[in-house]
């Protein structure tokens, strides 16, 4: 499985802070983020913003990045510490 | 070394230990982010810090390995407050000691230009007219970008 987590305003739009997702058809990040908008379709918006940052194994990624299983994926607007 | 804490923190006594036994620290610098009551023109009356558990730790050490090698520094501290905030509390702090000014002021504010763009940390702010996320600023992003 792969553990996809979400934070800040994107949690709150979700209302999820994160689920399981099976590994076995997901190969990437761009992937990733497919399957997850056509199992939620209401999500399709927010999981669209182009400004929505990714991490894998909370390192950033880019969309090509490569998932598997037990990779940790977390999704989140740009931050806004300090 | 790094600490993500909701409690205060003693600039004094990070001081104290930035220089403890340390006679090669020339230059100390210090800097202290705080809630400011007047952001982009909105009356804030308190922040919540959510963060990434975990990430946050790692990116913040990145981010001192990444100063360390292109500053001469001898000891560095980052303090990252999260949870609710209230009008003047201490938000964040960066501490650096180096034998060369230059070197010390340039690597803290460094560390504060990546912080804010690379480390996973978000604002929300109260205001008198609602709560809302805080938006990634263009001037943010341009600061970081120095350093490149």
């Amino acid at each position: 499985m792969i553990k996809v987590l979400f934070f800040a305003k994107l949690r709150e739009q979700l209302g999820c802070e994160g689920i399981e997702m099976d590994a076995r058809e997901v190969s990437t990040v761009a992937e990733l983020r497919r399957q997850l908008i056509e199992q939620h379709p209401r999500w399709a918006a927010s999981l669209d913003d182009r400004n929505l940052l990714v991490a894998v194994n909370q390192t950033l990624a880019k969309a090509e990045h490569p998932v598997g299983v037990d990779d940790e994926v977390a999704f989140f607007p740009p931050v806004t510490g300090g | 070394m790094i600490s993500v804490q909701s409690a205060d923190f003693d600039v004094a006594a990070e001081y104290a230990s930035l220089i403890n036994n340390d006679v090669d620290a020339g230059a100390v610098v210090l800097f202290v982010g705080r809630v400011r009551e007047l952001n982009l023109s909105r009356h804030v009356t308190g922040l919540l810090l959510e963060h990434y558990p975990g990430m946050t730790e790692k990116a913040l050490e990145d981010i001192l390995e990444e100063a360390r090698s292109r500053w001469q520094l001898l000891r560095c501290r980052i303090i990252h407050r999260i949870g609710p905030l209230t009008l003047g509390d201490q938000i964040v702090l960066v501490g650096v000691t180096s034998p060369h000014r230059e070197q010390a002021f340039a690597a803290a504010e460094f560390l504060m230009d990546y912080l804010k763009t690379r480390a996973p940390f978000w604002k929300k702010e109260m205001t008198e007219a609602g709560d809302h996320w805080v938006d990634a600023q263009e001037k943010d992003i341009a600061s970081a970008q120095r350093w490149q």
